[in-house]
Parts: C-alpha cells; sequence; structure tokens
C-alpha cells in the first residue's frame, strides 16, 4: 500500500482559508499524523498542527479526518481506500488559529468553573480508605486525555456559538460525574450544579460524544443518564414538591435554577410568557417537540436569552414575579401528574410500578 | 526591527518553566507559599510528557508488603543507579515519596486499591518489594490532571478572594522561553514567544525553576514527545550553571519497534511484570544468559522458579525479565547483533501465550487498547517486536539536593525532575521519576519562593539583552538561504542514533564530536519558511541550537567516561570500574563551547552506607572506600560494645 496519496488539508488562519490539496508519500502502517509531520518536512514546514505523544495518550492531535473528529496518532491509514482522498479539517467548533491549530480556551474555561474536588475534613492524608470497586466508576471518567472530540461534536455548541456560555460539555459533564461517584468528595450538589451551572438539561443525549470518544468512555450511559436520571428523581420526587408548597421559600431543601453567572448574566428585557424548563427556548415548536416524549433525536430547541428583569436576575422571587404566587419550580407550562408519555426518562424502576 | 518590536512584560515572584509533574508541583508549592507564580506550558495544559508514564509512582508506603520502608527504597535506587546517584537525593526520595503520593489523594487522585482500601502497590523492575502506586497503566495522566486540578482549585480559592483565577497563579500555555535573562550572576527574567501569534512575551522574575524534561528529540527512536529538546538543559548552560551525568541517557528496553505506526512507542515494565517474557527468533526465553554477578544472588536461574514467583515472591527469586532495564536493553541488543532479532530489528515480548486474553485487558487495558488501535496488534494473540528506545536523561542540571538551587555561578535559579541530574545517578528505576517529580518539584517550588522572599531589591532585566533574545529568535526567519530545520533534525538525530546511542565506542565518540562541530555551523544559519503564526518549522529552528549544545554534552561526556556503567556502555570500556564511581563529569558553557571537568561525588553519611552489605558494596567501592566502609563498621562495632 506504499506509494502517493491524495491528502487536502485545510489551510489558513482567522480570517479564512480554504482545503489544499498535497500528494504524499505513505508507507504502510503510517497513521495520518505520520503523513502530516511528512508534510512539514517537505511540501508545507509551516503547516501547523498540534501533536504531543504519538500514542493516543495525550489528547493534542484532534483534527476532523474526513469530517470526523479523530485524533491523527490513532487514525491508520490502511482504513481508508487506496484511492479515497483524505481530508483533514481544523476543529470546528472552535475558532482557527492557524491550519488545524483551534482556540481550544473555551475547554480550559469551563474547566475553571467546575468546582474542585473537595477533600473530606476528617481524613489525614495516608488515611484515604477506599474500595477499588467504588473508586473504577470515577477512574473511567478520569481515563479522559483532554482531546475535546466530544466537545466539538456536540451539536449543542457545534455550529451554536450562542449557547457556549450556558453549556460546559459532556467532558466537564463527566467531571461532575467523576466528582458526584468519588467515595470521598466532600460535596453533595454535584448533579445539581450540573444541571444548573452546566447546563445538562440541553444535552438529549444523542450520543455523539460516545461514538467519538478514542478512550471509549460511555460518556453518556455512565455519566450524563445517571446525573440526569437523579437530578430529575429530585425534581420530580412529590415530596419535594411538597416541601416547596409548605416551607417558605430560601428554608427548602431546594435545588434551585439560578444563573451561571450573576454579574455577567445577558441583560435583556423581561420577556415574560411562560417560564419554563424545557429547553428554556419560548419556541413554541420545539417546546411541543420536547413535550412530545422520547425523541433522542429531535432537534435541539433554539437557544434564546433567558427572560431576566431589568437587573439582570430571573424574576424568581414571589415579590419580583410578574404574576401571583410563587412560580413553581417545575415551570408554569407543567401541569401535574405528568402524563407518563411527556416524561424524557425512563426510571430503572418505572416498570415495576405500573 | 527590534525597537518595534512589541513585547508583552510580566512580573511574576517565580517563573516555572515546564508543565510537567515537575512544573505543576513547583508551581503549586510557590503559590502556597504566597508567591505569585507562572507556569510557562510549551504545550497546553495538561498534555506534558508526564501523561506518557504508565508504570507508576514508586513510594515505600508498604501497603502490600509490610517489610518496605524507606531504607529499602533507598538502597534499591542506589543500586539502580550503581551508586553513582548523588546520595542526598536518593534519601530525600526514598523518605518524602510516601507522603507526595498521599498528598495527591487529598488533591482528588484516584488510585488503585488494595482489598483493604489503600492504595494498591506494584512491582517493577529494580524494585525489591511491590511499590508502585498505580491507576491501570495511565499513572502519568492520573498524575498530571490530578495536579492540573489542583492548580485549578488554587485559581479557585484566588476567583473568589481577589475576584480573578489569575490573581496569583496564571499558566501561559503554547510559550516557548528562548533565552533567561540575569543582573549580573542573578536570575532577572526569562524571554520566550507566545507559539499561537509569535509574539514575545517578557517575564520578570527573580526566581525561576526549570522543569522542562528531556532531551529525547535528539535521537531517532525515542518515545520522546517533540517539546524534549533540551530546553531547560540549554538555558541553564547559557545562565552560567552546569550539568552533570549527561552521558547517561536511559534506552527503554521494550519500545515497540513495528509497526511503524507505533514505533518507539513504550511497553511498560509492568507487562513483564505481570508475566511477559522476551525471546528471540528461536523462541528461547534468553534473559537468563544475561543476568550479571552483581544480581545473580536476586534473580531466579530456571524458568520453573521464575514463573512461581508470580505468586510466591516471598521462596522464590524474580525472573531475569525483571532486570534494570540497561541489562535487559543490552541483552536485546545482544540477540539482535548476534542474528537472533525479530524481522524489525527487535525481539519478541510475548504476554499472549502465558495469560488468558481476560486477564491481559484487565492488567494491562491501555496498552491492549494502544496497539489495537495503533497498529491492529491484538497483545492477547500475538507477541510484540519489541527493542530499545531512547526514554530518559539521568543527566541535568546539577542542583542543590535540599532545594533544587542550580550549582555554577547563578542565583535564584532551580530545576526538578528529568532536567535536573544527579538523583538516578547512571541509572533510573521505573516508577521513580513520577515521584521524584513530586519530592523534588515541590522542594524547588518551595526554595525558589524563600529564595524571592529573601531578596532585599529584585534584580533587573537589562534592556540590551532583550534586544539580543529579539534578534537570535527573529534570525531564522529573516534568513532564507539557509536549510530546512527539519533536514537539520534529521542529521543530528542521525549522528546522536547512529554514533552515541546505546552502544558507544571511542571513534564513533570522536567522529560523533566532529559531526556535531559542523552541524553547528549548518544550525547557525538555518532559515525557516513562513511567518511568526504558530509556524512549527520556526520553532523547530530555534530548539535546534539547545538539542545540539546538550548533544555535544552528551557525546563529551560519553567520550570522557572509560568504563560502562547505567545507561552508558562502551564497548571498548565494557566492565564497570570503582575509580570511575567516584567522579561525575560537570559540563559548562565558556562562550559558546562546552568545557567538561571531573569532579569528586560527595562522600555517603556513615548510616547510609551502613545500611548495605560489603559484600554489594565491594563490587563498587574502590579498595581505599572499603578499608573505610570496615573502619567504620569496626568503629560501630566496638561503641556496641561498650
Amino acid at each position: 500500500m506504499s506509494g502517493k496519496r491524495q491528502f487536502r488539508i485545510w489551510r489558513g488562519d482567522e480570517s479564512g482559508g480554504d482545503l489544499q490539496d498535497y500528494m504524499v508519500e505513505v508507507n504502510e502502517g503510517e497513521v495520518v499524523l505520520d503523513v502530516i509531520h511528512r508534510l512539514q518536512a517537505t511540501d508545507a514546514p509551516d503547516l501547523a498542527c498540534r501533536w504531543n505523544c504519538k500514542a493516543g495518550k495525550c489528547g493534542s492531535c484532534s483534527m476532523e479526518i474526513n469530517g470526523k473528529p479523530r485524533l491523527g496518532c490513532m487514525t491508520r491509514m490502511s482504513t481508508f481506500g487506496d484511492d479515497e482522498t483524505v481530508t483533514v479539517t481544523p476543529l470546528r467548533t472552535f475558532p482557527v488559529i492557524r491550519d488545524l491549530v483551534t482556540d481550544v480556551s473555551f475547554n480550559y474555561e469551563k474547566a475553571r468553573e467546575t468546582p474542585a474536588f473537595a477533600p473530606p475534613a476528617d481524613v489525614a492524608p495516608g488515611d484515604y480508605r477506599m474500595q477499588q470497586v467504588d473508586v473504577e466508576r470515577s477512574q473511567e471518567f478520569r481515563k479522559c486525555i483532554e482531546c475535546f472530540l466530544c466537545q466539538t461534536v456536540c451539536h449543542v455548541i457545534r455550529d451554536h456559538e450562542e449557547n457556549k456560555q450556558a453549556f460546559s460539555g459532556p467532558r466537564y459533564f463527566i467531571r461532575a460525574a467523576e466528582l458526584d461517584m468519588h467515595p470521598l468528595d466532600a460535596r453533595t450538589d454535584r448533579k445539581e450544579y450540573a444541571q444548573a451551572e452546566q447546563g445538562l438539561g440541553f444535552c438529549n443525549i444523542t450520543k455523539c460524544c460516545t461514538e467519538v470518544c478514542p478512550e471509549h468512555i460511555k460518556i453518556t450511559d455512565n455519566g450524563i443518564i445517571p446525573m440526569k436520571e437523579r437530578v430529575v428523581d429530585r425534581r420530580y420526587d412529590p415530596l419535594v414538591w411538597l416541601g416547596s408548597k409548605i416551607f417558605r421559600r430560601g428554608e427548602t431543601p431546594q435545588t434551585s435554577v439560578t444563573t451561571a453567572r450573576q454579574g455577567s448574566a445577558t441583560p435583556g428585557s423581561a420577556r415574560g410568557g411562560l417560564h419554563s424548563h424545557a429547553g428554556g427556548s419560548h419556541d413554541s415548536r420545539a417546546e411541543a417537540q420536547a413535550q412530545s416524549g422520547v425523541n433522542w433525536h429531535r432537534e435541539v430547541p433554539h437557544p434564546t436569552a433567558p427572560a431576566v428583569d431589568d437587573r439582570g436576575k430571573l424574576p424568581l422571587t414571589e415579590l419580583t414575579f410578574d404574576r401571583a404566587a410563587a412560580p413553581s419550580p417545575f415551570g408554569d407550562d407543567v401541569t401535574f401528574p405528568l402524563p407518563p408519555e411527556h416524561l424524557n426518562f425512563a426510571h430503572p424502576e418505572q416498570d415495576n410500578k405500573h | 526591527m527590534t525597537t518595534t518590536t512589541r513585547i508583552e512584560r510580566h512580573h511574576y515572584d517565580v517563573v516555572v518553566i515546564g508543565a510537567g509533574g515537575a512544573g505543576l508541583r513547583a508551581a503549586i508549592e510557590a503559590r502556597l507559599a504566597g508567591k505569585k507564580t507562572a507556569i510557562i506550558s510549551k504545550s497546553l495544559f495538561g498534555k506534558a510528557h508526564t501523561v506518557m508514564a504508565e508504570g507508576g509512582a514508586a513510594a515505600a508506603m508498604g501497603n502490600v508488603n509490610s517489610r518496605d520502608n524507606w531504607q529499602v527504597h533507598f538502597r534499591d535506587t542506589m543500586r539502580g543507579g550503581k551508586f553513582l546517584n548523588n546520595f542526598r537525593m536518593a534519601e530525600l526520595h526514598a523518605k518524602e515519596s510516601p507522603q507526595r503520593i498521599w498528598e495527591l489523594e487529598t488533591y482528588g487522585a484516584l488510585f488503585d486499591r488494595t482489598k483493604d482500601g489503600k492504595i494498591s502497590q506494584r512491582n517493577f523492575g529494580g524494585h525489591e518489594y511491590p511499590r508502585l502506586a498505580h491507576v491501570g497503566d495511565r499513572t502519568g495522566l492520573e498524575l498530571i490532571r490530578t495536579l492540573q486540578q489542583k492548580i485549578v482549585s488554587l485559581q479557585q480559592e484566588d476567583q473568589r478572594e481577589f475576584g480573578s483565577y489569575d490573581a496569583r497563579i496564571r499558566v501561559f500555555s503554547e510559550t516557548t522561553i528562548t533565552e533567561l535573562l540575569l543582573d549580573g550572576d542573578r536570575v532577572a527574567g526569562a524571554f520566550g514567544y507566545y507559539r499561537e501569534s509569535g509574539e514575545f512575551i517578557l517575564f520578570e522574575a527573580p526566581a525561576v525553576v526549570l522543569a522542562t524534561g528531556g532531551v529525547g528529540r535528539s535521537y531517532k527512536v525515542t518515545s520522546n514527545s517533540w517539546e524534549y529538546t533540551g530546553d531547560g538543559h540549554a538555558l541553564a548552560l547559557r545562565a552560567g550553571a552546569t550539568l552533570i551525568n549527561m552521558e547517561f541517557l536511559q534506552f527503554h528496553p521494550t519500545g515497540m519497534v513495528w509497526p511503524p505506526s507505533v514505533k518507539g512507542i513504550l511497553v511498560t515494565e509492568s507487562v513483564r511484570g505481570d508475566g511477559g517474557v522476551l525471546k528471540n527468533s528461536e523462541g528461547k526465553r534468553f534473559m537468563f544468559d544475561y543476568v550479571p554477578d552483581v544480581f545473580r544472588k536476586q534473580y531466579a536461574e530456571t524458568e520453573e522458579e521464575a514463573d512461581r514467583w508470580y505468586t510466591d515472591p516471598d521462596n522464590n527469586r524474580r525472573p531475569p525479565e525483571l532486570l534494570p532495564r540497561d541489562e535487559v536493553a543490552r541483552a536485546i541488543n545482544s540477540e539482535v547483533k548476534a542474528g537472533r532479532g525479530s524481522p524489525a530489528g527487535g525481539v519478541f515480548l510475548d504476554i499472549a501465550s502465558r495469560r488468558s486474553a481476560d486477564e491481559i485487558r484487565r492488567r494491562l487495558p491501555s496498552m491492549y487498547h494502544q496497539f489495537k488501535e495503533l497498529a491492529d496488534v491484538d497483545i492477547t494473540a500475538e507477541p510484540m517486536e519489541v527493542g530499545p528506545t531512547c526514554h530518559y536523561v539521568m543527566g541535568g542540571v546539577e542542583v542543590d539536593p535540599d532545594s533544587g538551587a542550580a550549582f555554577g555561578h547563578v542565583r535564584g535559579l532551580f530545576a526538578a525532575g528529568e532536567v535536573s541530574g544527579g538523583m538516578h545517578g547512571s541509572n533510573r528505576l521505573g516508577g521513580n521519576s513520577l515521584s521524584d517529580l513530586l519530592v523534588f518539584g515541590k522542594r524547588a517550588g518551595g526554595h525558589a519562593a524563600s529564595y524571592a522572599d529573601g531578596l532585599t531589591a529584585r534584580p533587573k532585566v537589562a534592556v540590551h539583552e532583550v534586544e539580543a533574545a529579539v534578534e537570535t529568535a527573529l534570525a531564522p526567519l529573516q534568513r532564507d538561504t539557509g536549510e530546512n530545520p527539519y533536514t537539520l533534525q534529521q542529521d543530528l538525530q542521525a549522528v546522536m542514533g547512529d554514533l552515541v546511542g546505546i552502544i558507544r565506542r571511542e571513534g564513533e565518540l570522536a567522529d560523533a564530536l566532529v559531526r556535531l562541530a559542523e552541524l553547528r555551523e549548518r544550525v547557525a544559519k538555518v532559515s525557516a519558511a513562513g511567518g511568526r503564526r504558530y509556524n512549527p518549522g520556526w520553532h523547530l529552528a530555534l530548539d535546534l541550537r539547545n538539542m545540539l549544545v546538550v548533544s555535544e554534552c552528551t557525546a563529551k561526556a560519553a567520550l570522557e567516561r572509560q568504563e560502562s556503567r547505567g545507561g552508558h556502555t562502551r564497548e571498548d570500556y565494557p566492565a564497570m570500574e570503582p575509580k570511575w564511581r567516584q567522579v561525575n563529569l560537570v559540563c559548562a558553557l565558556d562562550g559558546d563551547t562546552v568545557q567538561l571537568t571531573r569532579k569528586p561525588l560527595p562522600k555517603m553519611r556513615p548510616e547510609l552506607i551502613g545500611l548495605f552489605d560489603r559484600a554489594e558494596l565491594a563490587k563498587y567501592l574502590t579498595d581505599e572506600e572499603l578499608a573505610d566502609f570496615d573502619a567504620l563498621v569496626a568503629d560501630a562495632g566496638e561503641a556496641d560494645n561498650r
């Protein structure tokens, strides 16, 4: 299979660029990154491309190969036909710096916002005791090499720059899940944090992230879905609901929805309308779709700015809210009991109950 | 040109160059000491070469075998380094590594566990007891991610206190330092460029910690990434510091040699610890023929005894596949030279026929997955083709063992991790580097902070030095008559791989020095096409001069040391020579030529040398040293009788 092969590589920077054709020598047993290195050493010495370990362990050489987010070092040339053109483009979700290098600082910002591990107060270093079976669940997520392929493939932000502020992405959902499942983490609100601050609710489990993960982490099945289920458990828990009716606000054991950064919330006039949890989109078509039950492949509701008042806050208290009585924690558009077909989540014990 | 060049300026108390294990640990310590700290990372944050470490971090916690303690670890380290180690570093390392590992758990690390819930520890070449804290075979990733997340948590504290994540600790990712700036003999700052934009950046700081890792990119077959161009070694030399032990390079015995997509990728020693054996093309398990006398007592003589060791280590001696790395590398080299190698010039590492597929997948998950994906090789079904690969440099910046402060005539410069020298002597034990990063990273960071505290006036950066640095950095872009940096790198790799490789000869080393001198002329005239924005050709052109000067140190020291020891094998001097054990070879820069001097090793303290058997010491020490030892023992005996 040695010989010249056709490559198309995107060259350019933030001001624009296009695909350029190259004929490159390819030898048996090589991967796409080998070919890019050969190009750098021959026809294109200034071709920009990140890489480090060339062993699938550092997650640097993320790129899109024939449209699919992949690691260059893990994509064998033998997986392409002999006369197949290989097209290499930079990660689409992040701004291009030059050629195949993109500005992935979005991910590092989200990492900084995710609360760190909280060590247990009364356990001295050296006294940590955990069972293997208990650490294994978190260890799966700690396999993450931060290649950000799951982030680039996620359709919530892939072509939706506007969602980036409210959505942390699969990488940081599994970070929350990892800490949630850590046997000794002292914080207990990881799931609620993911729902309220990381935009877990945007995820509609199309499982694209799991599909591209080079570490084969079951991002959705083992990370996102268990968190969603348990957040939903609490939100739809009749006792929580009853509590919210009996106790005054502030005293309730609540899992409240707040804006991620109070100060930087998008300023905008109060829009009124429905106070909704079905994606918060105010888009009746998407809302209707969201209500129509389980549909993993439905389009994501088109996001809009939150309905904040002129102080940049959500009208969440009785005093300032634009209608009488406290808003339902479930959204005004939801009436109880929910018809089962409107639930987007199958509770594991659901079948036993009915 | 220079007057119009924009330079971003920053003021910090401590600048840490390198964002691997040692750099991050140093930065954490400096920040905990209240210093304003910058971390310079050549790659993105969290991608450092530390992620490649698979086996684990050695620390005598005694979780699996309670007989383990720091004295045993110290002995193993000295033995592995063939007694050339700086004993004080080996001592500090053995004593402090358990605390450093436990500390990681408070940062959120999740190591594999024993049945009673403690950190599990695994066997590894050269370690007497199971000692390596590990997470499957991705311990390095766990370490780097844990430190990275600890830094994030410190930034979150600063965000709450000062309203900015970057208030006291900031990561400059994809930034390369090209020059250290001095005020007299004191460090005043560091100059470099953002890789993304090519814009220049100047850090004014009284204390700099070097944690830049190794030099492997100067070799053809290497497990090291592009970052390993000896930047820290070269920066230290140019700033007036010294390097020691540069002749000692570790060639990992089992790097993949086939197929090309995985060439140079290491097969962790735990494959051998978990039952993998080395075979030649005749199917013979050849390691039994290569047990040196020094190790005869600890290693099995028959396959039966070796195989019993995996389940009953207390009553059997260990298999010879677990000899220290240099011995295994040399054995493989001999087999290949004798014509008993694999088709691609290595030997076979077989675990497939010795353990069930399930067990292999469970014990070596990322290894299995790596070869399956990268090369479509199923390690549960077929043997791997492996051979020696340039992996680690034992030599590095000569430092004060306790503080990590560089020797030579420069103050305010510290070094930790692979870039520092002395800790591992002539050969590093597997697993000792991850704990080395933590122990000496913490020390260097802490001492850099207190050095900065102790200054009455901050050293000043001289304008003309900055101008000179800018000029040097831009030179390759402004020339269009010179050679392509990639060609020069390949030529350098060929010289080092062929002439200063695993087995060395006087004639070849002398030849290498001539060729390096020629390369120096060519590198001085290198030109890079393209502009300043993320231009890898330009970056390589700037790295080349570092690679070159460090390669000269290695070649000169290798020529000088007329013996074979650890990571330095001379075909013309095959034996270990006790006289040479007393000598460190020290490299310094005079103008731009490398000067080599001999320096005696520090003498081990009585209570430490007393930890060894006389019979073992006899293999390493000169007769005079042995007489001293006997006198010491006699004194101690009398003291006991009195």
